[in-house]
C-alpha cells in the first residue's frame, strides 16, 4: 500500500502524465530540432527529429543578421527593469501607507485600486496613444514604461501582505526612532521580500512577453522589445524559411525559459502567490 | 479652557502628522493612477462619443452614432462572435485539462517538480515565439501534425489556413499556453485541503475515488474553481498575439477577435472615436464577469 | 471476550521504526487511553486501525474479523479528528448524515438531481434524517444543524465531529486527541460529557491524547506508548501507582516523579540516606539502579542531624498546594516535595532541611529502566544482616 511501489494506479498515473508532458514539450523539441535542419530538409516534412545535416551554425548566422538580436533583448531588459522598479517604488509606500497608516483617503484609494484591477492596458491603450503622439514621445523607452509605472495589482499585493505584518513591528521601529520613510525601507522592505520576488516574476513575465502596447507605440526597430522583434523578423522573413524562424524564436525563448528553469520553484510560487490574490 | 485646548491639538497633532506622511508616501501612486488609469478610462469613455480621427483636427460629438454603427458591424459582430466561440473553447478545456493534471502530480510522491516544470514551461515562454513555433507544427503540408495525422491516412487540414479550423487552431495553442498557469493554481488549491478531511472522508465510509473527489475535492476547490474560470474567462477575452502573429485576422475575418479589431480600427485606421466605442464594450464585458465573480463568490463557494 | 485487538504491529517509515511489535485487546464497553509524548506512535496505532494507514505485520481484529487488510470504509470503525475534520462546505446535519448516506445509498442515488428520482431512496432518506435528528438531541445540537461548521464554535464543532461518528453504532471509536483545539474549560467539561456519552453508547473507545490527566480521568485503562512501544496498559490507578517502567513513571504525575541514581550491592540491598530496601529474591545485586518517588511520598523536615539533608531552593506556590524543590547536600541532586501551604510557609529559600522518603512508596528500576521487586527494611536489620 506505500505509494513508492509501482501498482496499476501509479503506473497508469505515470503514463498518462509523461504522454501529456510530451504533447506540451512537442513545440520545444520541434523548434530546437528544426532550428538544426536545412532548408530541404524541413520541406522532406518528416517527422525525424535528429538534422540529417547539422545546419545550426547558418541557421542562428541568418537570424542573428536579419535583426540585431542582442538589441531586442537589451531593450526587453532595460523595459522589463525600469517597469519593475518604478512599480515597486511608487506601489510600496502607497500600500505601507493604505495598510498601516490613519489618513481618510485610505477608503477611496481602496475603491479607486479595486476599480484600477478592472481596467486592462488595451482599454486605456487609445487615448494614452493620442497624448504620447500629441507629446510626440512615441518610439521611446518612456513611451513603453510610462503607462506601467503605476500597477494597481503591486498595490494591491502589497496592501494584503503588509497588513499580515503585525502592527507591534512598525511601533517597536517607531520607538526606536524611526521616521516613515525610515521604516518603510528599513522595516517593511525587507519584511517583504516573498512579495517582492513574487511581484517580480509576475511583472516581468508579463511585460517580456506582452505585444500589444510595444506594438502601439514603437514603429522603430531601435526600441523594438522581444515579442515585437519577432514580428519584424517573420515580416522580412517573406518565405518560409523557418530554420531561421525557429532559430531566432529560440533564441528569443531562451532569457525567460533559462531564468524559469533555474529559478522554477520560485517562478511557480510567485505565480502561485500573485495568482491568487488578484 | 486654554489649557484644555493645547491638550487637544497636543493629541491631535500627531494624527495630522500620520496623515500627511501617508499622503506624501501615497502622492506618487496617486497621481500615476489618475493619470494612466482614470484618466484614460474616461477619456476612452468620453472618445466613444465622438468621430475623432488622429490626423484630423476638427472632430464632433456624435453621441451613440458610434455605438449604432457598431450594431451592423459585421466585423466587429463576427469579432464578438469569433472570441465568444474562442473562450467557449479554451476556457474549460484549459480548466478540465489543468485540474485533471494538477491532480494526478498532486498524487505522485516522486516527479512532482518535474513534471510541474514542463507543464508550466509554456506559460514562461515567450506567447509570439511560441506561436510561430505552432504556425510550423500546423503548416499543412510540412507541418509535424499534418505529417503524424498522414501516418494514419488522415488528411489534416490547413490548421491556421482555412477559415473553418482557424478558431480552433488558434484555441489549440491558447489551451497549451494556459493550462500551466490554471494548474499550478489548483495545486496550491489541493495542498490547502486538509489531509484529515481524506481521513474523514474514507472512515465515513467514501470508498472510491470519485466519492472522495465529490465529498472533498470539488467543494474544497470551489473558490479556486471560481477564480481560475474567472481569470481564464478574462485572459481568453483578451487574445491578441497569437492572432496578431499568425493570421492578422483572416483568412477571411475569421480569427477577427475583439482585440484584434480595437488595434486594427484604432491604430492602423486611426479611426479613435469608433475604437473607443468598441473599447467601452470589452471593458464592459470584463466588468459584467468580474461582477458575476463577486456574486457567485459571495454566495456559493465562501464557507468562512 | 475482546471486541478489538492488536497484535504484533510494526510499523516503519524508510528506516525509521514508528512501532514495534504492539498489542492490545479491548473489552466490550472499554475506554482505553493510549497515551505517550509526541512521536511514540500512538496516532499511527490509531490511524492504523481506522485503516488510513495500514502496519507493516500484524493483526487487527474488530468484532471477529480479521480487517487488516480491509479498507477504512469497510471496517465499520468511527474516528473523532483533532481538528474535528468537518467538511465545511455541509451543514451540521448534512455532515452528521455523511457516513450514513455513503453506507445506505448507493453511489447512483447520491448523485445530486438523478439521484432524487431513483425508487427506494426517498424511504432512506427520511429514515437517515430521523436518525441525525435524534443523534442531535442527544448531543444538544439540534439547534445547530442548518450552520456550516464556519458558523460555529469550537465546542460546537467539536459535538458535530461527535454526532458525525457516533450517529451509525461503529463496532469501535477511535478519537485523536478531540478535545486539544479546546480551550482549558472547555476541555475540562469535555472530557465529563464523553465519558458519558461513551457510557451511554457502550461502544469500545481508543482515545489517544498527550494530556495524561485526561487520560487518567477518563479512561478505564490507560495504555502508556514510549519511543514505539506499549510500556503498560493498566488502570489509572494501577499504571500511577505500580509504573513497570521507569518511563512509564516519568510520564505520568505532576509535578514529575524523582529519580535518583544509586546502587544495589552484594547482597541486594539499596542505601539512601535512612532508607534500605532490599531488592527481593535478589533479580540484581551489586550494578547501578534507579531509586524513584512520587513528590507527594517525599517531605522536607526541620534540620537535625539526620543524614539526607538538603537545601530549599525553590518554591511554587499553587494555591491548594506548594511544590518544594530542594538539592540534596550529599549528591547534588534536586528532590521534588509536594507540602501544604500550611507546611511550606516554614520554609525560605536556602534553608536546610531534611529529606524524609516513604519507604513503601519507594520503587527501584533497573538500568534498562525495568521494575525491581523492592521492600523496605529497618535499617537495623539491614546492618545486622551485613554486619552478620
Amino acid at each position: 500500500m506505500t505509494s513508492n511501489a509501482f501498482s496499476v494506479a501509479r503506473i497508469a498515473r505515470l503514463t498518462v502524465l509523461s504522454l501529456g508532458a510530451l504533447l506540451f514539450l512537442a513545440p520545444y523539441i520541434f523548434m530546437v530540432s528544426t532550428a538544426g535542419k536545412p532548408q530541404s530538409e524541413i520541406f522532406s516534412s518528416s517527422l525525424s527529429l535528429i538534422p540529417q545535416q547539422w545546419s545550426y551554425v547558418e541557421n542562428f548566422t541568418k537570424a542573428l543578421s536579419r535583426v540585431s538580436m542582442t538589441t531586442l533583448l537589451f531593450n526587453g531588459v532595460i523595459v522589463c527593469a525600469l517597469i519593475f522598479v518604478i512599480q515597486i517604488v511608487v506601489a510600496i509606500p502607497c500600500a505601507y501607507a493604505m495598510a498601516k497608516l490613519k489618513f481618510r483617503a485610505a477608503r477611496t484609494m481602496m475603491v479607486l485600486v479595486m476599480l484600477g484591477l478592472l481596467v486592462p492596458i488595451h482599454a486605456t491603450a487609445l487615448p494614452i496613444y493620442v497624448a504620447f503622439d500629441k507629446l510626440s514621445v512615441l518610439n521611446t523607452y518612456t513611451a513603453l514604461v510610462a503607462p506601467f509605472s503605476i500597477s494597481v495589482f503591486a498595490i494591491f499585493l502589497f496592501l494584503q501582505f503588509f497588513r499580515a505584518m503585525p502592527d507591534d513591528l512598525i511601533h517597536a521601529a517607531r520607538l526606536d526612532g524611526m521616521s516613515e520613510a525610515g521604516i518603510v525601507a528599513r522595516v517593511i522592505v525587507p519584511n517583504a521580500w516573498p512579495a517582492i520576488t513574487a511581484f517580480a516574476i509576475f511583472s516581468v513575465v508579463a511585460h517580456w512577453n506582452d505585444l500589444f502596447w510595444p506594438l502601439i507605440v514603437v514603429t522603430n526597430q531601435d526600441y523594438a522589445t522581444p515579442p515585437l522583434g519577432l514580428l519584424y523578423f517573420r515580416a522580412a522573413e517573406s518565405g518560409d524559411d523557418y530554420g531561421a524562424l525557429m532559430a531566432a524564436t529560440l533564441i528569443i525563448t531562451l532569457p525567460l525559459v533559462t531564468a524559469f528553469l533555474l529559478a522554477q520553484k520560485r517562478f511557480v510560487e510567485g505565480i502561485t502567490m500573485t495568482g491568487l490574490k488578484g | 479652557m486654554v489649557s484644555v485646548s493645547t491638550l487637544e491639538t497636543a493629541i491631535a497633532a500627531p494624527e495630522i502628522r500620520e496623515a500627511r506622511i501617508a499622503w506624501l508616501l501615497a502622492l506618487p501612486a496617486i497621481v500615476l493612477l489618475f493619470l494612466f488609469i482614470l484618466l484614460p478610462t474616461a477619456a476612452v469613455i468620453v472618445l466613444g462619443f465622438t468621430d475623432f480621427e488622429l490626423g484630423y483636427s476638427n472632430w464632433r460629438f456624435v453621441g451613440f452614432e458610434n455605438y449604432a454603427e457598431l450594431f451592423t458591424d459585421r466585423t466587429f459582430r463576427r469579432s464578438l462572435w469569433n472570441t465568444a466561440v474562442y473562450t467557449a473553447i479554451v476556457t474549460p478545456v484549459s480548466i478540465v485539462l489543468a485540474l485533471a493534471i494538477a491532480m494526478l502530480i498532486e498524487a505522485e510522491t516522486k516527479g512532482k517538480a518535474l513534471f510541474r516544470t514542463v507543464y508550466f514551461l509554456p506559460v514562461a515562454s515567450l506567447l509570439v515565439a511560441m506561436a510561430t513555433v505552432w504556425q510550423f507544427l500546423f503548416h499543412p503540408t510540412i507541418g509535424p501534425i499534418n505529417t503524424f495525422l498522414a501516418l494514419f491516412g488522415i488528411a489534416g487540414p490547413n490548421w491556421l489556413g482555412a477559415s473553418g479550423t482557424v478558431l480552433y487552431g488558434l484555441s489549440i495553442i491558447g489551451t497549451w499556453q494556459s493550462v500551466g498557469f490554471n494548474m499550478v493554481l489548483f495545486l496550491a488549491g489541493l495542498t490547502a485541503i486538509p489531509r484529515e478531511l481524506y481521513a474523514a472522508a474514507e472512515v465515513d465510509g467514501a470508498k472510491t475515488w470519485f466519492d472522495r473527489f465529490r465529498l472533498v475535492t470539488w467543494p474544497m476547490l470551489g473558490p479556486t474553481t471560481l477564480f481560475v474560470t474567472t481569470i481564464s474567462i478574462i485572459n481568453a477575452v483578451k487574445v491578441f498575439e497569437t492572432v496578431k502573429t499568425l493570421t492578422e485576422g483572416g483568412p477571411n475575418k475569421a480569427s477577427e477577435v475583439l482585440l484584434f479589431t480595437i488595434y486594427q480600427e484604432g491604430f492602423v485606421y486611426l479611426r479613435v472615436g469608433y475604437a473607443s466605442a468598441m473599447t467601452v464594450v470589452f471593458l464592459a464585458i470584463l466588468v459584467v464577469l468580474m461582477f458575476l465573480q463577486y456574486r457567485v463568490l459571495d454566495r456559493k463557494v465562501h464557507y468562512a | 471476550m475482546s471486541v478489538l485487538s492488536l497484535r504484533g504491529i510494526t510499523k516503519s517509515y524508510g528506516g525509521n521504526v514508528i512501532l514495534k511489535s504492539v498489542g492490545l485487546e479491548a473489552e466490550a464497553g472499554e475506554f482505553i487511553a493510549l497515551v505517550g509524548p509526541s512521536g511514540c506512535g500512538k496516532s499511527t496505532l490509531l490511524r492504523i486501525v481506522a485503516g488510513l494507514d495500514h502496519g507493516d505485520t500484524g493483526e487487527i481484529v474488530i468484532g471477529g474479523r480479521d480487517v487488516a487488510r480491509m479498507a477504512a470504509a469497510d471496517r465499520n470503525v468511527a474516528m473523532v479528528f483533532q481538528s474535528y475534520a468537518l467538511y465545511p462546505h455541509l451543514t451540521a446535519g448534512q455532515n452528521i448524515a455523511v457516513p450514513l448516506a455513503m453506507r445506505r445509498l448507493t453511489a447512483m442515488q447520491r448523485l445530486p438531481g438523478i439521484g432524487n428520482f431513483l425508487p427506494g431512496q426517498r424511504q432512506i432518506r427520511t429514515d437517515i434524517q430521523r436518525q441525525v435528528k435524534e443523534m442531535a438531541l442527544a448531543l444538544k445540537i439540534d439547534h445547530l444543524l442548518d450552520r456550516k461548521p464556519g458558523q460555529m464554535s469550537g465546542g460546537q464543532r467539536q459535538r458535530v465531529a461527535l454526532a458525525r461518528a457516533m450517529v451509525r453504532r461503529p463496532a469501535v471509536f477511535l478519537m485523536d486527541e478531540p478535545l486539544s483545539n479546546l480551550d482549558a474549560n472547555l476541555r475540562v467539561h469535555a472530557r465529563g460529557e464523553i465519558v458519558d456519552l461513551h457510557r451511554r453508547a457502550g461502544v469500545p473507545t481508543l482515545y489517544v491524547t498527550h494530556d495524561q490527566s485526561e487520560a487518567l480521568s477518563m479512561a478505564d485503562r490507560v495504555a502508556v506508548m514510549i519511543g514505539g512501544n506499549l510500556l503498560q496498559l493498566a488502570t489509572p490507578k494501577e499504571i500511577y501507582d505500580n509504573p513497570s517502567h521507569i518511563e512509564v513513571a516519568r510520564f505520568l504525575g505532576q509535578p514529575k516523579i524523582n529519580v535518583l541514581e544509586t546502587r544495589i550491592d552484594v547482597a541486594g540491598l539499596v542505601r539512601f540516606g535512612d532508607l534500605v530496601l532490599l531488592a527481593n529474591r535478589g533479580q540484581v545485586s551489586d550494578a547501578s539502579v534507579k531509586l524513584a518517588i512520587r513528590p507527594e511520598f517525599v517531605r522536607f523536615n526541620p534540620a537535625s542531624a539526620r543524614r539526607l539533608s538538603a537545601r530549599v531552593e525553590r518554591m511554587e506556590f499553587l494555591g491548594s498546594e506548594v511544590i518544594v524543590h530542594a538539592r540534596l547536600d550529599a549528591i547534588g541532586e534536586v528532590m521534588t516535595s509536594k507540602a501544604t501551604p500550611a507546611e511550606a510557609a516554614a520554609w525560605t529559600i536556602g534553608q536546610p532541611v531534611d529529606v524524609e522518603i516513604m519507604p513503601e512508596r519507594t520503587m527501584l528500576f533497573d538500568q534498562q529502566g525495568v521494575r525491581l521487586l523492592a521492600e523496605p527494611v529497618a535499617a537495623a536489620a539491614a546492618l545486622e544482616k551485613i554486619d552478620g
